[in-house]
């Protein structure tokens, strides 16, 4: 092994039924290096890191680790793990009834007289965490805690694991910026260590902030590895999606307007305790709303009240100009109310169910358990938005766990078209997906205003927003604090979500 | 960072638990005080009485924390009654021999049952459902008489009496009678007390609350949840072979229709003791006290004695249910917390 290399994947091949997920594909990782690998969805990225962390087998190739002078093969994360290669994966794998220490812990407690030493377990545990600034009571169980801080300690119980390669996968898909900084401090600090870091992600802006190397995988391909310093955003673009990246900023026409004058949604005072406190939203006929704020500032909270996912406590909604009112979700949906939730693994993918039954489930529960949509008419529908959606898949009846997320999002999506909704919230619909089927959402949410359908749009990405929507809604803590409908920028947003009277 | 209010509902149940003991207890005392249930014997006889059944609800409780559930203990209860009875006095084993044999038979039993739900990852309902068939039917297989034990040895053991030290009082006769527990009472705590050591002081204990967490997550933080989930039925017909032992020095005999039903009354306990049916949470101390809890209800309705014993099964169902919607309660109020 060459010298500085810490990790080396040579020709790795692995077939999934009926798909090639990874054809020969090279990957070399260097000591104190973060590496980025990137891909659209589907390109093989989790594969490849499954692969190497012993979650998948692989048909053909080696993986060499430093240190050890055979190729390796791990069965197990844990084999992995004991080879010095950690995985801090997109969804939280911890514990959450145990506690903090005991998630950093558990496999290696500290021991006395052959039985778990919980003082100093609790001990190093609060060094661990107050060494990365982390600032949470170890003792307490992990799902006290939010989904962010969860995260955090599952890096910190990497971090701690003394890995030689360290696989950061999606880590900062639900972290806000304070805490991406954070977390961009530990990498840089490992790095230094001499710590080898594949971080994978779907933002940009954060591979150019960190990493010092990119590998772009194509439909399961190597398409190279280039240092940062060579290879300008467009033409990283450009090679994850293999064609010239469509000019994001010609997603909308700016005089090509369709707002109507009605209104489709007139809310008045509504609220839900201690998520969202009263607000007043009007939204028109093919307008597309942006919801803007930090994490945790209400976004979803407010799509939710509106939606009856929380019920509202207070005030009235006028909907096409009728006082309605929402007591669950089917009220909404009866209404032509669409909601995308922004957690599709535990909201809004049935995993063991065909892509079919997917789409056709949120159109049955309108109609009614009794009146079964006739399986013509459901393959028709499947075949439909499978098709205007670009789902990439083998046949409508493949199980939709089998999909990349990004595709499982496109059919969550077409679930919601398929009711035929005058008015859909998408509730964060690109996160966590490739830069291209980014670009397919957004076009397809100005497609519907087109079509007269009204879009409240939420995502942490604001050039996203700036993109596609017509107004924004600015929220913080709890609260809706303004309304941006001209000269939307990245800059009047900022200005508005970080409040006139701040003093920071 | 803000600390979030940390609402443990976990330690709660157990308070309530605890509590409702207390107060059943006492209400018993008020109520059939003159009948004698305010002596501190009446107290060591429901725990004289449930020996076995808190053995068996020890293993029920790790086999729930990792979010199984083993409903083959009541037949494995029998048949280790069984083998017993039949081995000591129809083969004429020794004492000894029998012990070790029914020992042997659990931990058999715990395999075969952890290789096909850990190993295999069929459904533990089905499976233990299936062990509790098989177990009944090897009980008609041995004999279908009762079979009563008349060793000596076993019977020795089984009548030691353990006096306390204090706790006594002065019969009419003015004769001090001090209190006893048996031998059996003093296995079930040494057996409360391992397991709950092993719940909260080996790697394995809180692997099998990690696997009850959430499995995924346990096998991606390395833990070998294949292996934990089978150790868990080993452990449970382990320690539901010695409550089987314990059970047949109460009962000296060995039958076909024995400890019917006593696997729903483990369930019971160890709900009423804040395990979660769901997995992940769950400890023995609350079980020792949802045995308590259940055997007072019976002792009450003995000591009432115009009640039929019917009411107390439908006493422990309304208990149930209370626990059950408690649990519920705390699992909004947790989210609510958390949001």
């Amino acid at each position: 092994m060459e010298n500085g290399v810490v990790l080396t994947m040579r020709g790795i091949t692995k077939t999934f039924p009926g798909v090639k997920a990874l054809g020969g594909v090279d990957f070399t990782l260097r000591k104190g290096e973060i590496h980025a690998l990137m891909g659209e969805n589907g390109a093989g990225k989790s594969t490849l890191i499954k692969v190497l962390t012993g979650v998948y087998d692989f048909e053909n190739g080696e993986i060499h680790v430093e240190g050890i002078d055979s190729p390796i093969i791990n069965h197990s994360t844990q084999e992995a793990q004991n080879r010095g290669i950690s995985t801090v994966y997109q969804e939280v794998n911890l514990c959450p009834n145990l506690t903090v220490a005991e998630n950093l812990f558990i496999g290696r407690e500290p021991k006395k007289f052959g039985l778990i030493d919980w003082k100093t377990m609790n001990k190093k545990a609060q060094q661990i965490i107050d060494d990365l600034d982390i600032g949470i009571d170890v003792t307490v169980t992990l799902e006290n805690y939010s989904v962010a801080l969860q995260q955090m300690v599952a890096i910190a119980r990497a971090v701690d694991m003394e890995s030689k390669v360290l696989i950061l996968d999606e880590p900062t898909s639900s972290l806000d910026d304070n805490e991406v900084e954070k977390l961009f401090g530990m990498m840089n600090r490992l790095k230094e260590q001499g710590v080898g870091i594949i971080f994978v992600t779907h933002f940009l802006e954060q591979v150019y902030a960190v990493c010092d190397r990119i590998t772009v995988l194509r439909n399961g391909e190597l398409v190279g590895e280039y240092p940062i310093a060579e290879l300008p955003r467009v033409e990283l673009v450009a090679k994850m999606m293999g064609k010239n990246f469509d000019d994001l900023a010609s997603i909308k026409d700016a005089d090509d307007t369709c707002i109507k004058d009605e209104l489709i949604i007139d809310a008045n005072g509504l609220s839900h305790k201690g998520k969202i406190k009263p607000f007043d939203l009007e939204i028109h006929k093919g307008e597309v709303i942006g919801l803007t704020g930090l994490l945790g500032s209400g976004r979803s909270e407010l799509a939710r009240a509106i939606y009856g996912a929380d019920k509202a406590q207070t005030g009235t909604l006028k909907v096409n100009g009728k006082e309605v009112k929402i007591n669950a979700p089917i009220d909404a949906m009866k209404l032509g109310m669409g909601f995308l939730p922004d957690d599709r693994k535990a909201e809004g993918v049935i995993a063991d169910l065909s892509i079919r039954e997917n789409i056709i489930l949120a159109l049955q529960a309108k109609r009614g358990v009794f009146k079964l949509i006739p399986r013509k008419e459901q393959e028709r529908l499947a075949e439909k938005y499978i098709k205007e959606i670009q789902v990439k898949t083998a046949s409508m009846e493949t199980p939709i766990s089998q999909l990349s997320g990004g595709n499982q999002q496109k059919v969550i999506i077409g679930r919601w078209l398929a009711t035929n909704p005058d008015f859909l919230i998408l509730d964060e619909p690109t996160r966590g997906i490739d830069i291209g089927t980014k670009t397919e959402i957004q076009k397809l949410v100005v497609k519907l205003a087109k079509e007269g359908k009204s879009v409240i749009f939420i995502s942490s990405e604001i050039e996203e927003m700036i993109r596609t929507c017509d107004r924004m809604v600015v929220l913080r803590d709890g609260m809706k604090v303004g309304e941006i409908s001209e000269d939307i920028t990245q800059a009047t947003i900022m200005k508005a979500i970080a409040g006139g009277d701040s003093n920071e | 960072m803000k600390k979030k209010a940390n609402f443990n509902g976990n330690n709660l149940l157990l308070v309530i638990t605890i509590v409702l003991f207390v107060v059943m207890y006492a209400i018993g005392c008020i109520v059939y005080g003159s009948k004698g249930f305010s002596q501190f014997q009446s107290f060591l006889n429901i725990l004289i009485g449930n020996a076995g059944l808190i053995c068996v609800t020890c293993g029920m409780t790790c086999v729930m924390i990792t979010g199984g559930i083993d409903i083959s203990v009541g037949s494995l209860v029998g048949l280790d009654c069984m083998i017993l009875a039949y081995g000591m006095e129809k083969l004429h084993w020794s004492a000894i021999t029998a012990v070790i044999v029914v020992l042997i038979v659990g931990i058999v039993f715990g395999v075969v049952q952890g290789f096909l739900i850990g190993i295999l990852g069929i459904q533990p309902f089905i499976i233990t459902m299936a062990g509790l068939f098989f177990a009944r039917g090897m009980c008609a297989v041995i004999t279908t008489e009762m079979v009563n034990v008349a060793n000596e040895t076993f019977k020795k053991w089984a009548t030691i009496k353990i006096n306390l030290p204090f706790g006594g009082y002065v019969n009419r006769r003015g004769i001090y009678m001090a209190p006893y527990i048996r031998i059996t009472v003093v296995i079930a705590l040494i057996v409360v007390a391992l397991t709950f050591i092993l719940l909260k002081f080996t790697k394995f204990g809180r692997s099998l609350y990690a696997v009850g967490g959430n499995e995924t997550s346990a096998k991606l933080m390395g833990l070998n949840v294949k292996m934990t989930k089978m150790k868990a039925y080993i452990l449970s017909s382990f320690l539901c072979s010695i409550g089987g032992i314990l059970f047949c020095m109460n009962s000296m005999t060995g039958s076909v229709a024995q400890a019917k039903g006593l696997e729903m009354e483990a369930i019971a306990s160890a709900v009423i003791g804040g395990t979660l049916l769901t997995g992940g949470v769950g400890n023995v101390i609350g079980s020792l006290f949802g045995v308590l809890i259940t055997g007072t209800i019976d002792a009450l309705v003995q000591f009432n004695g115009k009640l039929l014993s019917s009411w107390s099964s439908i006493a422990v169902s309304v208990l149930l249910c209370f626990f059950i919607i408690l649990q519920a309660i705390f699992a909004l109020i947790k989210e609510r917390n958390k949001a």
